[in-house]
């Protein structure tokens, strides 16, 4: 499985993580509090720019982010024009959207490893308080190993039932699932306190040459 | 502490492995999704502490940008959106899910893994994800909540399912049952 970052090297790209982060969070912050449709609306305009500027590709992929949302949106806003507030309607609409799209921009624009990046930074002053520096890498890392892993046993068990019986296997499948689940989970302990485990050793002191008259 | 960190990890996984399984239709034409049915058996399994750990290690690589909610949507636009508050709501959801099998400890552990699912699966997470949706939709507290009221017969399902699951497990694997053990 792949980030929904867009592969590429835009100007988006270039921007470093940490700003990308901290314009999004003034940005939404500020959204939140107008309520005229006519700055929401260049709020809008400016996020359409912004995807513009990515090209096609980008475009596509904030249509495909935006597409979940777009029935409840839909839903507000007839109900909004049934209580006789279009205004109101379109306020909200204009809203949700332009900040959903804001937000996805920097998802887009902000590779994987910039972000594991980040996070250690962010991360290193809990390492006083016991929380392993490599742990969210190590985490993440782990996630996207055993994602296809689990996937693929799911489906063999599917395979399993579909060989035996003819009824749908529904949820019950989740019971072997669990349960090897737990057992991997013992395995995979014993391997990573073999390899070290997840606080590594202090590292000793470096040894000083002595030096031999 | 490492295999502490592999179940929660591997839970985490699992929830994700949920999303891509096709959602069930149920006769009123509403999608279930297996997702928070992974989220009741973190709680359920794992116990509270973890289950919670787990979920928050997918909403974490959420807004790291993987897709890895149903229907393949991630990234930072879930949290600007309607449905922050049910993707945030599912920490507390696994958690109280857990504390209920933690505390029912004389109740069969089907009973209570199907209680703590209502409690935390349904009750908590929909207050939460109603909160998300006033915030985000500026609607009052009723209204906010009719939205979702059509997914609460596919979340009863997915309790009960949970407590069965639970049962098996608990018959078959007692010593895995982490929210039991001691």
């Amino acid at each position: 499985m792949l980030s929904l970052a867009l592969p590429g090297t835009s100007w988006a790209h270039r921007l470093p993580a940490g700003l990308k982060f901290g314009v999004l969070a003034v940005a939404m912050a500020g959204t939140a509090f107008l309520r005229d449709p006519l700055p929401l609306a260049a709020v809008g305009a400016l996020t359409a720019g912004l995807y513009l500027s990515l090209g096609r590709r980008g475009l596509r992929a904030g249509a495909t982010a935006l597409r979940p949302v777009l029935w409840i949106v839909g839903l507000i806003v007839i109900w909004q024009l049934w209580l006789g507030d279009p205004r109101g309607a379109l306020v909200l609409a204009l809203r949700i959207l332009a900040m959903m799209a804001l937000a996805t921009f920097v998802t887009l624009t902000t590779p994987l490893p910039e972000l594991m990046a980040m996070i250690e930074r962010l991360a290193t002053p809990f390492a006083r308080f016991g929380l392993p520096p490599r742990l969210p890498a190590l985490t993440v890392a782990m996630l996207l190993r055993f994602i296809p892993v689990l996937r693929a046993r799911l489906e063999m068990l599917t395979l399993a039932w579909r060989a035996r019986s003819r009824r749908r296997p529904g949820p019950r499948l989740l019971a072997p699932m669990t349960l090897s689940l737990l057992d991997d989970s013992d395995r995979l302990a014993e391997a990573l306190r073999a390899r070290g485990g997840l606080t590594p050793p202090r590292p000793h002191k470096k040894p000083t040459l002595e030096r031999r008259p | 502490m490492e295999r502490n960190f592999t179940l929660i990890v591997l839970f985490a996984a699992l929830i994700a492995v949920l999303g891509l399984v096709p959602p069930l239709m149920l006769p009123t034409g509403v999608p279930v999704s297996a997702q928070s049915l992974g989220v009741m058996l973190a709680g359920a399994v794992l116990g509270s502490k973890r289950g919670a750990l787990a979920v928050i290690v997918i909403v974490a690589v959420v807004a790291l940008g993987l897709p890895v909610l149903s229907g393949g949507r991630g990234g930072l636009g879930v949290f600007a959106g309607p449905t922050v508050g049910f993707l945030l709501g599912w920490i507390p959801a696994a958690f109280v899910t857990g504390l209920v099998v933690e505390k029912m400890r004389n109740a069969p552990v089907g009973v209570a893994a199907g209680a703590g699912a209502v409690l935390g699966g349904i009750v908590v997470l929909y207050l939460c994800g109603t909160f998300g949706m006033m915030a985000v939709l500026h609607k009052g507290f009723g209204a906010a909540l009719g939205l979702s009221l059509p997914f609460i017969p596919g979340d009863l399902i997915k309790a009960v399912v949970a407590g069965w699951l639970v049962t098996v497990i608990a018959r078959y694997r007692p010593s895995a049952l982490l929210s039991r053990a001691e």
